[in-house]
């Protein structure tokens, strides 16, 4: 749910990235930040465990410049990927307004890939929110490993919208900014559309 | 969406303000801030020049977001008050109407009995006027600045 302030003349909307375990939703963040002008964003927040993995989610507030006198900021966030995490899952949920869903393109994580795109579906229909109406875009991810699915293959599993979608290999940047794009401009077309 | 658009006005965002910019004063608190459930700042007082509020915020709503949940599991109505006591900050979160969150930090300067106080008195305050607020953004006939902006608009924006 985008927060439209008259009063500091700014909008603010929300988009999380989703996706399996370790399929580089937390790199993708990293990454933004690693590269962004420190004057356009905040810190980044990760409740991580011991081990680096997401346990609640990251946190990365990122300006975008102005729209008629309006500046416009994104907040992204990750979700944790690994399946026992699901209740923290459904909070990060609450009030996005666009998902970028990563994928991770290794041929043994094709059904995790899967779960976790009907997971998303569920959640989203917990809270009255469909992948119908709410912007999303998908990564693939880790194009770089050995044992890879091709593109196609990904796209039919997991892409049948045929909503934009990009090869990425997070840790090294490529796509990242594509991708995060992307979803920015779809979420900022659905609040134009829901304001008129 | 389920839920509606959440919009804040000159005008009310005037009455907010002068209402956390009071609270901090008479709980004599160091700092006082409100933020909406999603965790997106809506005003702010006391010493918040030395604060990373963008985090808190974030922080503050992923708080009251898990104990909701833990809630829900309990079957309970959700924790509208949260207490975290520190060796030198302390720090009361109170959660207004359903909305909106109310986060008060304070030190050895004052009380938590007197923070309560004046906590519940801010707070019906913030409900009046985000009730009014809520009636405003209902409204069908309100201007909104993105209606207008064209695809050429959102265009410029990724240039770089
Ligand atoms: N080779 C390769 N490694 C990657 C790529 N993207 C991320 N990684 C690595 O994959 C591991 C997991 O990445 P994270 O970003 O922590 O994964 P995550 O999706 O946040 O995982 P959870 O927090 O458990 O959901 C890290 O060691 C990353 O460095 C990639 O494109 N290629
Ligand atoms: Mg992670």
């Amino acid at each position: 749910m985008s927060f439209i302030n008259f009063s500091s003349r700014e909008i603010t909307c929300k988009i999380v990235y989703y996706g399996p375990g370790l399929c580089g939703k937390t790199t993708n963040l990293q990454y933004i930040y690693n590269k962004t002008d420190p004057q356009l964003r905040g810190k980044m927040i990760s409740l991580a465990t011991e081990t680096e993995r997401t346990l609640f989610f990251d946190f990365l507030p990122i300006a975008f410049g102005e729209i008629r006198g309006f500046k416009i900021r994104f907040q992204l966030y990750t979700v944790p990927g690994q399946i026992f995490y699901d209740a923290s899952r459904k909070l990060i949920l609450k009030g996005v307004d666009g998902i970028v869903f990563v994928a991770d393109s290794q041929i043994a994580r094709l059904e995790a890939n899967e779960e976790s795109m009907e997971n998303l579906k569920s959640n989203l229909a917990e809270q009255g929110y469909s992948l119908e109406k709410v912007p999303y875009v998908i990564q693939y991810n880790k194009r770089d490993m050995p044992n890879i699915a091709p593109v196609e293959e990904l796209r039919a599993l997991l892409n049948p919208k045929g909503v934009p979608d990009f090869e990425a290999v997070a840790s090294q940047g490529i796509g990242v900014f594509e991708t995060l794009k992307s979803i920015a401009k779809l979420v900022l077309v659905e609040v134009r559309r829901q304001a008129g | 969406m389920t839920e509606p658009q959440m919009v804040m006005y000159e005008e009310e965002y005037r009455q907010i303000q002068a209402i956390v910019s009071r609270l901090v004063k008479e709980a004599n608190a160091r700092v006082v801030f409100v933020i909406d459930k999603n965790g997106q700042e809506i005003a702010k007082a006391g010493e918040v020049d030395q604060l990373d509020t963008t985090s808190l915020a974030s922080l503050t709503a992923g708080n009251i977001a898990a104990t909701g949940g833990i809630a829900k599991l309990l079957r309970e109505k959700e924790f509208t008050t949260q207490f975290h006591e520190g060796e030198r900050a302390n720090i009361h979160i109170q959660l207004v109407g359903n909305r909106v969150i109310l986060v008060v930090i304070f030190d050895n300067k004052t009380s938590l009995g007197l923070v309560r106080l004046r906590v519940k008195k801010a707070s019906e305050e913030l409900n009046a006027v985000f009730e009014e607020l809520l009636r405003k953004v209902a409204d069908p006939n309100r201007e909104s600045p993105f209606a207008e902006i064209t695809d050429e608009d959102i265009d410029n924006l990724f240039k770089d």
